[in-house]
C-alpha cells in the first residue's frame, strides 16, 4: 500500500482548476478559429488543438503523469494501434 | 493505523493497482469502439467533403459549445471530488459528485432540445426528408446520430456509476483509505469527455 501512497498527493485543487480554464481557452480558441477560413487546414489544427486537450485531460485529470510506467505503455500502444488502423485503411482507400 | 496493519488485522484483499489496469484496460476497448466509428467518419468525410461541410451547417454550433464547456467542467468536479476525498474531505467529495451529475443532466436535456429540434425539420435516420438528400449528408448524419448517440448513452451509464459512487461514499463503502472505486468511475467520465473533446469539432466545427 505505501507504494500507492506516494501517489496521492501530486496535484492540488488549484492545478485542476489552473487545467480546467486552460481547457477551456482551447475550446474557445478552436470556436474562434472555426469561423475563420483556412481552407485545408482548418481541419488540422481542429485536430491538433483536440489533442492538446486529451494530452491535459489524459496526463492530469486521468493522473497518468503521476502513474506508473505500465499505464503510459498501455495509452502509446493503443494509440500506436488507433494510428496503424487508420494509415492502413486510408493507403488501401487512396490507392485502390 | 497503516493500511498495511489494518489489512492485516481484517483480512482485507485489496489490489488497486489491479484494479485500475483493468480499467485502463476496458477504456482501450472503449476507445477502440469509438475509433472504429471515427474510422468510418474519417473515410466518408474524405470522400464526401463538400457534402460533410453541408450538411453541417444544420447543426447548433452553440449547443455544441455549451455541452463542451458542460463536460469540460464536470471532468474538474469529478476530479476535485476523488481529490477531497483523499484529502479526508468526505462532505465536499459528495457535493463534487452532486455537481457532476447535475451537469450530465444538463448535457442531456441540451442533447433533448438538440435531437428534438432536428427531430421536427425531419431530419433523423430513416425520414423522408434525410433519404432525399445526397449520399454524403445522409451519411454525415448516420454518423451524427449514431456517434452522438452512443456518447449519449456513455453519458447515461456514466451518471448511474456516478450516483452509486456518491451512496458508497455516504455509506463509507468509498472512503479516504479506499477510494480505488471512485477513481475507476472517475476515468470513465473522464473518457466520455475526451470522446466529446474529438466528436465537438469533427461535427459542429465544420464550416
Amino acid at each position: 500500500m505505501s507504494g500507492n501512497d506516494k501517489h496521492q498527493h501530486h496535484s492540488g485543487y488549484g492545478t485542476y482548476i489552473i487545467v480546467w480554464l486552460a481547457l477551456l481557452a482551447f475550446t474557445s480558441i478552436t470556436v474562434t478559429i472555426a469561423g475563420v477560413n483556412l481552407g485545408r487546414y482548418t481541419l488540422f489544427i481542429a485536430l491538433l488543438i483536440a489533442a492538446v486537450k486529451s494530452g491535459l485531460v489524459i496526463n492530469i485529470f486521468m493522473h497518468i503523469k503521476f502513474e506508473e510506467k505500465i499505464f503510459k505503455a498501455f495509452i502509446a500502444l493503443s494509440g500506436f494501434t488507433l494510428i496503424i488502423i487508420f494509415l492502413l485503411t486510408f493507403f488501401d482507400y487512396i490507392y485502390r | 493505523m497503516s493500511d498495511h496493519q489494518e489489512a492485516a488485522v481484517h483480512h482485507v484483499h485489496r489490489d488497486d493497482l489491479g484494479a485500475k489496469m483493468g480499467m485502463w484496460l476496458f477504456l482501450f476497448t472503449e476507445v477502440l469502439l469509438f475509433g472504429g466509428m471515427f474510422l468510418v467518419y474519417a473515410v466518408y468525410r474524405y470522400q464526401y467533403p463538400d457534402q460533410f461541410h453541408f450538411a453541417a451547417m444544420e447543426l447548433n454550433t452553440t449547443v455544441g459549445t455549451l455541452n463542451t464547456i458542460i463536460l469540460l467542467t464536470s471532468s474538474l468536479t469529478v476530479a476535485l471530488s476523488i481529490d477531497a476525498l483523499q484529502k479526508g474531505n468526505k462532505f465536499l467529495s459528495m457535493m463534487m459528485l452532486v455537481i457532476t451529475i447535475l451537469f450530465a443532466v444538463m448535457f442531456m436535456v441540451n442533447k433533448y432540445f438538440e435531437w428534438s429540434t432536428k427531430f421536427s425539420h425531419g431530419i433523423y435516420p430513416g425520414s423522408p426528408e434525410l433519404l432525399n438528400k445526397p449520399n454524403g449528408q445522409i451519411l454525415f448524419f448516420g454518423l451524427y446520430y449514431i456517434m452522438t448517440g452512443l456518447h449519449g448513452l456513455h453519458v447515461l451509464i456514466g451518471m448511474a456509476v456516478l450516483f452509486f459512487m456518491l451512496v458508497f461514499i455516504a455509506k463509507d463503502k468509498v472512503t479516504p483509505d479506499n477510494y480505488v472505486k471512485l477513481e475507476n468511475s472517475g476515468l470513465y467520465w473522464h473518457l466520455v469527455d475526451l470522446i466529446w473533446i474529438f466528436l465537438f469539432p469533427l461535427f459542429y466545427l465544420i464550416q
